[in-house]
């Protein structure tokens, strides 16, 4: 499914982005954008910068002082690396890391935690907040006569959506996935994959993907990443239908290698 | 499958690693039984060393509510532990006021905060404090706090609940800040990264996320610093002023369960009722800290919640 490429105004922009670790390059002169209410899907074998871009974008490499940040990332206009308040930009961004990681807290609290972090105490808004995430994380039938037991003993395909969830706790305007899938049984996976279209409407979606199939699912445009170079970024089904600008796009997303 | 090498198939013999697994497993089985072994041994020599004073003479009623410890009295002995309880609940007491921030400080501190070098420096430096022999502090406490306390406020002896509290707290807090790192160390990693994505301070994340993950284990800490406390001799012995009082204020002098015990037992005659007193008070500090380390070790399994 496909929505053509209208003139939206670009939700992020990155411009010339580069990051080393340590001296060494894991992304070189990146240059794109992405455009509101898309799903952006991010391609490329393991070792490209998917993941180094989504760090990048949330300010997660102020974890680790060897890796280093040129160039620019502006969200809404806005250069990342120029926010006062690094907390309150992360709040605005959920993130969903590729292992599910339910926190050891009752499935309850680990969709409130962020909430009453950023000051909401009443607990009917909390149990509204919560109820809505779950909801839309399509997990909320299968634990809502159990919202207190830990979210930590729920299974991998559960937790992963209890992580969607959280990371919807907080209203974000972008939502980051990083290879959701791969620790999720199939069915999770599309029930995940019909959660992302419906939330197309409300945010943007940065879903990198090491599956070319679900790029083509779910993305409205796709980057192709191969080893710390941005290849190319087009709509998606012209990568998938021979119009891809690059020969080795049209390998990689043939199955030729990666 | 590389193709020409014939492999036969494993025949079905003991071969030198099975004979190994067998030897350690007897071996890790003897060890386990001697060490309790061991504790039975050591709980049935000191009850039965105790328990017949226990039952014909002890007035357990005494033991308990009288501060008066007066075994060696001529025409009436009275065993009344009370203060002796009272010292050392005391000194632990305030040793723990000053041992839990101090350690789940320095803790915090190594595990979550410093990095590299420091970290290494730093978790080597609390390793040797540990190993400091207890004498030591005692001899820091009757020479160079004893003065210092008698300078700075201005009482007449130096020996008291904080002389002893200060120096048992110095002394729990390394043990506690290892043991204390390395429960926030078992925490992993994805759940501070999860909630620092998330938005979540620094802070937030060590007393909302990190801090209730490492609950059981911080606690355990927290209670084998009290056990320590409990069962320390030497350092109590030297730094508490060692006379017998129900204390009203930390200046006042106190004498420990242990360091009675320390003091006593050599001058008494094997079996006589002092002696078996004495035995008496070690029965009772043997339950209490079988207690708190039991409550320590239940802790960390922790009770899963559903
Ligand atoms: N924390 C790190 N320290 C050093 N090098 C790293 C680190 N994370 C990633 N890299 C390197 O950066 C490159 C890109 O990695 P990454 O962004 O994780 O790629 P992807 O997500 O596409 O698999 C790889 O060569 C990887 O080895
Ligand atoms: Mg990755």
């Amino acid at each position: 499914m496909v929505t053509p490429t209208r003139d939206r105004q670009p939700k992020v922009q990155v411009r010339d982005l580069s990051i080393h670790y340590g001296g060494k390059a894991a992304l070189a002169g990146a240059t794109f954008e992405i455009h509101e209410h898309e799903i952006f899907g991010i391609i490329g074998p393991a070792g490209s910068g998917k993941t180094s871009f989504l760090r990048a974008m949330n300010r997660m490499d102020l974890f680790n002082p060897a890796m280093e940040v040129g160039g620019e990332i502006s969200m809404d206009g806005k250069d990342v690396r120029k926010w006062k308040n690094v907390y309150a930009l992360r709040r605005r961004i959920g993130v969903v890391f590729p292992l599910p990681v339910g926190l050891p807290m009752s499935i309850y609290e680990n969709v409130a935690l962020a909430p009453r972090l950023g000051g909401t105490r009443k607990r009917a808004d909390l149990d509204v907040i919560v109820e809505r995430c779950l909801t839309r994380a399509a997990l909320w039938d299968e634990v809502k006569d159990r919202l207190d037991s830990l979210g930590s003993l729920l299974s991998g395909g559960q937790q992963q959506r209890l992580t969607i969830a959280r990371a919807l706790s907080q209203e974000p305007e972008l939502l980051l996935l990083d290879e959701f899938s791969i620790a999720v049984d199939p069915v999770t996976t599309m029930k995940i994959e019909d959660v992302l279209k419906e939330l197309r409407q409300e945010l943007t979606i940065v879903l990198v993907t090491n599956l070319v199939q679900q790029a083509r699912r779910l993305a409205d445009r796709t980057a192709f990443f191969l080893t710390g170079e941005l290849v190319e970024v087009a709509p998606t089904e012209d990568l998938f239908t021979g119009g891809a600008s690059d020969e080795r796009t049209t390998a990689y997303v043939e199955g030729r290698f990666g | 499958m590389a193709q020409g090498i014939a492999k036969a198939p494993l025949p079905d013999q003991r071969n030198l690693a099975w004979y190994v697994d067998k030897t350690v497993q007897v071996l890790v089985f003897v060890g386990g039984i001697s060490a309790i072994l061991l504790i039975l041994g050591i709980f049935v020599f000191i009850t039965k060393e105790g328990m017949g004073f226990i039952t014909q003479t002890l007035d357990i009623g005494e033991f308990f509510t009288s501060p008066n410890w007066r075994p060696t009295s001529e025409n009436r002995p009275t065993y009344g532990a009370l203060a002796l309880i009272a010292g050392t609940a005391s000194v632990t007491g305030l040793a723990m006021l000053v041992a839990v921030p101090f350690s789940l400080g320095a803790a915090i501190f190594i595990g979550e905060f410093a990095t590299g070098k420091t970290r290494e420096i730093l978790k080597i430096l609390v390793e040797m404090l540990a190993a400091i022999p207890s004498v030591v502090w005692g001899f820091i406490g009757l020479s160079i706090m004893n003065p210092l306390i008698i300078d700075l406020f201005n009482v007449p002896v130096g020996l008291n609940v904080l002389n002893s509290g200060l120096i048992l707290g110095l002394m729990a807090a390394p043990i506690m800040t290892t043991l204390a790192e390395d429960a926030l160390k078992a925490v992993p990693d994805g759940y501070r990264e999860a909630a620092e994505a998330m938005g979540a301070t620094r802070w937030q994340v060590i007393f909302r996320v990190v801090f209730p993950a490492a609950k059981n284990g911080l606690v355990a800490a927290v209670l084998l610093g009290v056990g320590r406390g409990f069962g320390e001799t030497m350092a109590v012995l030297m730094a508490s002023g060692h006379s017998i009082n129900i204390p009203t204020s930390p200046f006042d002098s106190v004498r420990a369960l242990t360091a009675t015990i320390a003091a006593e037992l050599g001058e008494t005659a094997v079996g006589s009722d002092h002696y078996r007193a004495l035995f008496t008070l070690g029965i009772f500090l043997f339950a209490i800290t079988f207690l708190i380390n039991l409550t320590a070790d239940l802790v960390v399994r922790g009770p899963r919640k559903r």
